[in-house]
């Protein structure tokens, strides 16, 4: 009672109920529920003309990145703006963009948890469907990039009439491992999180079709105690082996750059601030891909305002982290004393000629906007979260593309200074593959279920769930 | 034959984890071995109840961890040292500290697969028919309730004994018997 009307109080003077417990299990729902609600967004919901539309616009990114694939295979990469001695442009860019928005979904599953955090069950699924297709799109520019992409195979160690092997001395052979790996043992967390929620899916639908299918994906589940246990274990295992596989990846994605003798990007600061930018952007997308989904799905009993908010304050820790990266980066550069590297640094700030806006533009993206979310009333609203991380995404994507073209338009010799200007066939088949990534996440959307329903369930009151994920 | 012979096992439903979790200790006390347990979610402590010990899972994922850093670092150093030695500016043939990399990366990779693998094969899945399914009631163990099944191939398992003993545990609804073939033939 009392409780009752503090709270009506505290809404009436708008007072912050600082000591308030998160809320990151739905009230009032059970197991019957949660299994209705979630299951029914897939077997029940009609497909919307939200959905639709969304879905025809992807479609037609598809079909532009599939026009300008196209291209590229029958002209060459000639059809880029890279040129000697900037080889690497947009497409460098965007692999090293995507596969730091991959790096949040695996965090979210594994780091948190082996942390014991609660929270990531609601937000899971999604982070780790985004995990996956972000790195399909990754995937691709390199080997888009490779000139002749019809032999990338040649990157695999394999018996070949040529007796010759990959390079394993270079960072770009860690690449085809790193993200090979990293594709293949998220596929295999996000699908093993999901066996027992298709087995719900088997079991509650209605029509031949989706019984069939969700049946073949469920492999038999069948809710066995002893089955549990050695699936928790697995699962337990696979986020041990995920947690550290995260910092690899983008480490080896790092070492491109820091294992070059080139000018500012010869740093040992390159792997950690390439991890932490990665999750910082990653971050940015989550919560980009969270607030539509809990709005049209009306999961907002599921995703709470309290989650949004503790992903604003990883946002911001992130933020720090990756500022530190920029800071340490500048402080370096000058404190080692080398020429050719300080020139670039300062070039990089004050060339406004070329780069330097963009420079300052993603140190306001980064570094000044996320400083917003301070303040609990701004992590609170949607739209202020959703401006900042949209920012965010754009800020680290300018932060590689700065980082490539400044260090590969000033290399040590005046004689060898370039600029790098994308032309429309760039900008054409990096807004493609997003046609790639919201396709693929809008088809995960209306078809699978969005959230774990069974671990849902062992986080409600009363549940007797298990230690692991609370 | 028995009349026992013709049947998986007895199946009861409970609303609640406590209660399935109170029957399985129960029956187990009551001396049956082969039986099994069904629920939404993982339930706390019902492995404990139905005797289930360590598992032979983590051992796998170990061995997997270790072939696959093995073949990769012996790989790299086959390649390049032994079948295709190059020399860079004089560098050792077996430089081992580039190797880490990609050793660290197909340990990973190779573990993990170990591990989803693994637990699909220890647990006898995929598994697309099985007599539990029979059971028209059992469609709601993925969702909301609370199974407990005695398996015909338990040795104190008797039919109407072992329906009595289940029935005294208070379950909801009847005790249901769990047929070893689909009698509608519509889950095949």
């Amino acid at each position: 009672m009392e409780n009752g009307q503090l709270k009506v109080w505290r809404e009436q003077e708008k007072v912050p109920d600082l000591l308030a417990v998160p809320e990151y299990i739905p009230g009032g729902y059970t197991a019957s529920t949660v299994s209705e609600k979630i299951s029914g967004l897939v077997l029940k919901r009609p497909t919307g003309v939200g959905w639709l539309g969304g879905f025809g616009l992807s479609c037609l990114l598809l079909a532009i990145f599939g026009m300008a694939v196209l291209w590229l295979l029958v002209f060459g990469v000639g059809i880029w703006g890279i040129q000697i001695p900037n080889c690497w442009g947009f497409d460098i860019t965007n692999f090293v963009w995507w596969i730091g928005i991959g790096h949040a979904g695996t965090l979210i599953s594994a780091f948190l948890l082996l942390m014991h955090q609660r929270w990531r069950t609601s937000i899971n699924r999604i982070a780790e469907a985004m995990t996956i297709f972000a790195v399909m799109c990754a995937g691709l520019f390199p080997l888009l990039h490779l000139g002749r992409p019809w032999f990338f195979y040649w990157l695999l160690p394999y018996p070949n009439t040529m007796a010759l092997w990959p390079q394993f001395r270079s960072p770009l052979v860690f690449d085809v491992f790193a993200v090979g790996t990293y594709f293949t043992v998220s596929l295999l967390f996000w699908y093993m999180g999901m066996i027992p929620d298709l087995a719900t899916l088997r079991d509650r639908a209605t029509s031949r079709l989706p019984r069939i299918a969700f049946a073949a994906l469920a492999l038999g589940w069948r809710n066995s105690a002893r089955h549990w246990h050695r699936y928790e274990q697995a699962y337990l295992l696979l986020a041990g082996l995920g947690t550290p596989l995260v910092i690899s990846v983008h480490s080896v994605v790092s070492s491109d750059f820091a294992s070059s003798i080139e000018p500012a990007w010869h740093e040992t600061v390159f792997p950690p601030y390439f991890v932490a930018g990665a999750i910082f952007s990653g971050f940015a997308m989550v919560i980009l891909l969270c607030i539509p989904i809990r709005h049209f799905y009306r999961l907002q009993e599921f995703i709470t305002i309290d989650h949004l908010d503790v992903m604003g304050k990883l946002l911001l820790a992130t933020s720090f982290l990756t500022s530190y990266g920029y800071l340490s980066e500048q402080f370096v550069s000058w404190y080692g004393g080398e020429t050719a590297e300080r020139y670039v640094y300062w070039w990089r700030l004050f060339g406004f000629e070329q780069y330097a806006s963009i420079t300052w533009f993603l140190f306001f993206c980064n570094t000044i906007v996320p400083q917003l979310l301070w303040s609990r009333r701004m992590r609170r609203r949607v739209s202020v979260l959703a401006v900042v991380s949209l920012l965010v995404l754009v800020g680290m994507w300018f932060e590689r593309y700065m980082i490539i073209t400044t260090t590969l338009s000033r290399d040590y010799l005046p004689s060898s200074w370039g600029f790098f200007k994308p032309t429309i066939w760039d900008i054409l088949t990096f807004v493609g593959s997003l046609g790639i990534f919201f396709t693929a996440f809008l088809l995960f959307a209306r078809v699978l279920p969005v959230m774990s329903m069974a671990e849902t369930r062992a986080l409600l009151p009363g549940a007797h769930g298990p230690e692991v994920g609370r | 034959m028995s009349p026992s012979a013709q049947i998986y096992g007895l199946m009861v439903e409970f609303d609640s984890p406590e209660e399935l979790l109170r029957a399985t200790a129960a029956t187990r006390r009551a001396g049956y071995l082969r039986m099994d347990a069904y629920s939404p979610y993982p339930v706390d402590g019902l492995s404990v109840e139905l005797g289930i010990r360590g598992s032979r899972l983590p051992f796998v994922v170990l061995i997997g961890g270790i072939l696959g850093a093995a073949t990769a670092f012996f790989m790299q150093i086959y390649s390049m040292a032994i079948d295709y030695p190059l020399n860079v500016g004089g560098r050792p043939l077996i430089s081992w500290p580039v190797f880490v990399p990609i050793t660290f990366e197909l340990l990973i990779l190779v573990a993990a697969l170990a591990a989803f693998f693994g637990m699909m094969y220890l647990n006898g899945l995929p598994c697309p028919h099985h007599p539990v399914f029979n059971v028209d009631r059992f469609c709601r163990a993925s969702q909301d309730r609370f199974f407990l099944c005695i398996e015909a191939t338990d040795s104190k398992f008797d039919r109407l004994i072992t329906a009595e003993f289940l029935s005294a545990l208070t379950p909801t609804g009847e005790v249901m018997e769990v047929p070893l073939r689909s009698l509608m033939g519509d889950h095949a």
